[in-house]
């Protein structure tokens, strides 16, 4: 069978990719773009290690076939920092210790990206019920609610 | 494995009908893709149906509304028009999964997944939504509760695809809601779920009624007599007493590790009852 031809854009990148019917675009984006930023957990849609932006919408690129993502806008853990600036979030994730192991953290930063950018002043309880989807077998969830609340008041207040 | 994106229905007609070996359709891909990973299906083809005109759209149809088979959670919830006309089939849509799942996860992609426990079939039931189903042999609608055949088993015929779900008008002074059960407070498959639709007349008694369950039988239930208790009453005591009894009463559930089958036979009468109080206030009964 032959590959299937993605143009899409990443990162606000036009790039384009042969890739096989079956692919996710998280195998994609990892064995063949080598964009290793966007981590495999479970495979299945139940942890949000994989979660990435499709058109805006927040989604786990393991349950995204390669070729769903024609002519789509592809946002990764690659995009979030602007450069070597890292962005807010990122910061404050470093400054609350809110990581450990660090195999969830890109997750969480592209899902917890797209929360404010729908919602500049999300509740505790808000940042919770968006964040269920990711799994972190480290921290104990406390210290990344913390760095998210704290961007969020931090991004308003600039 | 072969993936096609047809533009147009019948296109994708073309594709499942002309297609010998087992093909699945790709909305969300939520179920489909874990079942292709887990390698419990290997289909020889798949047929995207997101790049086809109206499957994204929900569109307002003779005092009701008409979704897309490919509109996800999120954009349900995000449709004011809709969250208010069916808040309880909308609620129910949005128990599934994560924000992740949300975003790609579709009503027709968890009533063809055919599961006794699918959170949006027993509201969607409670509320006497159509299915629209096109094939080789043109378009015909079914009611909701015909679409499940039995556990993973769904009613379309070789060829045959979901285009949308009708979810009707609705008379003054309805209201709907749906309740499940899950051991935790989120992202977990229902134990037991129940559904309530009712619409009030002017003295604020239950004119009509519709009741579905769910995770308590082979496929999701519609409950007629559990309707015909309420029906009649201003849901006094009595009433709730009687539908809870006829919901229990309807169930035919397995023992899991999840439930036995006495507490879903229990519990379902219980969230029977508690759907149908919020629907009556819901559509502004009072007592």
């Amino acid at each position: 069978m032959s590959q299937i031809h993605v143009s899409t854009t990443i990162n606000g990148d036009q790039t384009e990719y042969l890739c096989e019917a079956e692919e996710t675009l998280l195998d994609v984006l990892r064995d063949r773009l080598g964009m290793t930023g966007t981590k495999e957990g479970c495979g299945t849609g139940d942890c949000g290690a994989c979660s990435v932006t499709l058109d805006g919408r927040l989604v786990c690129s393991c349950l995204v076939l390669g070729a769903e993502a024609e002519g789509r806008s592809v946002g990764t853990i690659e995009g979030v920092a602007d450069g070597d600036k890292l962005h807010p979030l990122q910061k404050k994730f470093l400054e609350h210790a809110a990581l450990q192991c660090g195999v969830c953290t890109p997750g969480f930063l592209v899902a917890a990206k797209a929360l404010l950018e729908q919602n500049n002043d999300p509740s505790e309880e808000e940042v919770r019920y968006w964040l269920a989807g990711n799994l972190c077998r480290c921290t104990g969830y406390d210290k990344i609610i913390r760095a998210v609340l704290d961007t969020a008041q931090e991004m308003r207040s600039a | 494995m072969r993936y096609e994106a047809p533009r147009t229905l019948d296109q994708a007609v073309e594709l499942l009908s002309a297609e010998a070996g087992l093909a699945r359709v790709l909305a969300g891909g939520t179920d489909l893709l874990v079942q292709l990973r887990s390698e419990r299906i290997e289909p020889d083809l798949i047929v995207d149906i997101k790049r086809i005109d109206g499957m994204q759209a929900i569109t307002a149809e003779r005092g009701g509304y008409r979704v897309g088979a490919a509109v996800s959670g999120a954009e349900l919830g995000e449709h004011e028009g809709l969250t208010s006309l069916w808040t309880g089939v909308v609620e129910a849509a949005n128990l599934i999964g994560s924000t992740q799942v949300q975003g790609r996860a579709t009503m027709v992609g968890n009533l063809c997944n055919a599961s006794p426990a699918a959170d949006a079939v027993p509201a969607l039931i409670a509320a006497g939504a159509l299915v629209a189903i096109v094939g080789p042999n043109g378009r015909r609608e079914i009611p909701v509760e015909a679409m499940v055949v039995s556990p993973g088993r769904n009613a379309l015929e070789k060829g045959e695809i979901v285009e949308s779900l009708y979810l009707p008008a609705r008379a003054e002074r309805s209201g709907d809601a749906y309740l499940r059960f899950i051991p935790r407070t989120e992202m977990d498959i229902a134990v037991v779920s129940a559904g309530v639709a009712l619409t009030l007349d002017e003295s604020g008694r239950v004119s009509a009624a519709r009741v579905g369950l769910g995770a308590v039988a082979p496929r999701p239930l519609l409950v007629e007599a559990a309707a015909d208790a309420i029906v009649g009453t201003t849901l006094d005591e009595a009433a709730l007493d009687a539908l809870a009894a006829a919901a229990s009463a309807a169930c035919d559930p397995i023992d899991d590790k999840r439930g036995t089958i006495e507490y879903r036979i229990d519990v379902a009468g219980v969230l029977a009852k508690r759907a149908a109080n919020i629907a009556y206030k819901r559509a502004g009964g009072s007592r």
